[in-house]
């Protein structure tokens, strides 16, 4: 079926879309909502604006919406998005990042229901340590890009992830039931590279933000590449 | 040997993830994944799960004669929110309009769900108590888990928050 993808430019949503097209769908549009609140409950918030830049590298068009980021204003910028997407490319269905956020998972599942469309999510109750390490199987590259939450220091930021960086996330998941994927917020993710992609992403300019176990590294500048 | 059904329509393989996978990840027991529209022998299974699909998946209530297994079978089955549609239509009982989607609480008596307060539900059908089955949780809005002997329904998904129920199914 024809179908968007929910795009926060992480490792969730580029997996999700990825396993989405393996099954048969096609892809034809790209949302991103970008919330102005950096504590949104619904979406993904650092380098969200590389997301016009990621699109290009998948080449498939963006729509990119901005929200004030308040807790229901968010999800009717959501849905006002969704509805244009049905309205402007047809779409079916709406794929999404959701592992195991049944906040997420819920609304999205009832604005698809209110627009008649179907709701997608390969990715749910997917086992974390299983879903980083089938990031690496299909080679995409993510970078550390957000860490919210002790013992995460700063030292992750900027980190690709790799077999260590999962072996080390396990260990800290044992030691302080933190969740190795992430998706409880702990860390957020960017990706720059993978089968989705047809050109890579080279950040040029960095810069860090860091306190007390809660950091982002922001891109400034980056530029397309070939693979 | 236990076998886990997929109920999602074979025309989107992509919910294979979301809906079967989530179940056959809770058993470590061996198993077997078969589409309720394959030919299979239920009584070579120990135990069998029908799960459940997407929102707007009702295709399975199309092909109910590939149920019918459903009424000898002496085998323990856990119907998962479809499964359990099924499992209450082809004893007989009809089914309804009734959406929940997300969280919802349940009360109930029974041994299986009696400390189960919260559970997620991604359904628009709910149905009436089929003849012969008791009645074990409800929530507001619907009947939320029927039984009969070895058979039980499950309108909600276990697989969420609550997997503690299919590890008591296959165990006990």
């Amino acid at each position: 079926m024809k179908v968007a993808v929910l795009f926060s430019g992480g490792k969730d949503s580029c997996l999700a879309m990825h396993k989405a097209e393996q099954e048969g769908n096609t892809v034809v549009c790209l949302i991103s909502i970008i919330s102005k609140n950096k504590e949104s409950y619904m979406f993904h918030v650092p380098n969200i604006e590389l997301t016009a830049l990621q699109a290009k590298a998948i080449d498939i068009p963006i729509l990119q919406v901005e929200t004030v980021g308040e807790k229901e204003k968010e999800l009717d910028d959501l849905k006002n998005a969704i509805a244009q997407a049905k309205e402007d490319m047809q779409i079916e269905g709406v794929v999404t990042g959701a592992v195991g956020s049944v906040y997420q998972a819920s609304r999205v599942q009832k604005i698809c229901d209110e627009l008649e469309l179907w709701c997608i999510n390969p990715l749910w109750q997917m086992d974390q340590i299983e879903l980083l390490n089938e990031l690496l199987t299909e080679k995409f590259i993510v970078c550390i890009t957000g860490i919210f939450g002790y013992p995460l220091d700063e030292s992750w930021l900027g980190k690709t992830i790799t077999k260590e960086t999962i072996e080390k996330r396990a260990e800290l998941q044992d030691k302080f039931k933190l969740n190795p994927a992430g998706e409880g917020g702990e860390i957020e993710t960017t990706v720059f590279d993978g089968p989705i992609f047809y050109e890579k992403i080279n950040p040029k300019k960095t810069s860090t933000e860091y306190d007390n176990h809660a950091g982002t590294l922001t891109i400034e500048e980056a530029e397309l590449v070939p693979k | 040997m236990i076998l886990i059904i997929s109920l999602c329509t074979k025309k989107h393989p992509v919910f294979f993830d979301e809906f079967v996978k989530p179940i056959a990840d809770c058993i470590t027991e061996p198993h077997e994944v078969a589409h309720y529209t394959e030919k299979f022998d239920s009584e070579k299974y120990s135990k069998i799960i029908l799960c459940g699909t997407a929102l707007k998946d009702d295709e399975y209530l199309k092909h109910l004669d590939k149920f019918e297994w459903l009424k000898d079978t002496k085998k323990p089955v856990l119907g998962i929110c479809a499964g359990m549609q099924v499992i209450a239509r082809v004893n007989g009982a009809e089914i309804h309009e009734a959406k929940e989607i997300g969280f919802t609480n349940i009360s109930s008596d029974h041994v299986l769900l009696k400390n189960t307060k919260e559970v997620y539900c991604l359904h628009h059908l709910a149905v009436e108590c089929p003849k012969g089955f008791k009645k074990i949780a409800e929530s507001d809005i619907c009947l939320q888990s029927i039984q009969k002997d070895k058979i039980i329904g499950l309108l909600f998904h276990p697989e969420v928050n609550n997997k503690h129920l299919i590890r008591t199914f296959i165990e006990q």
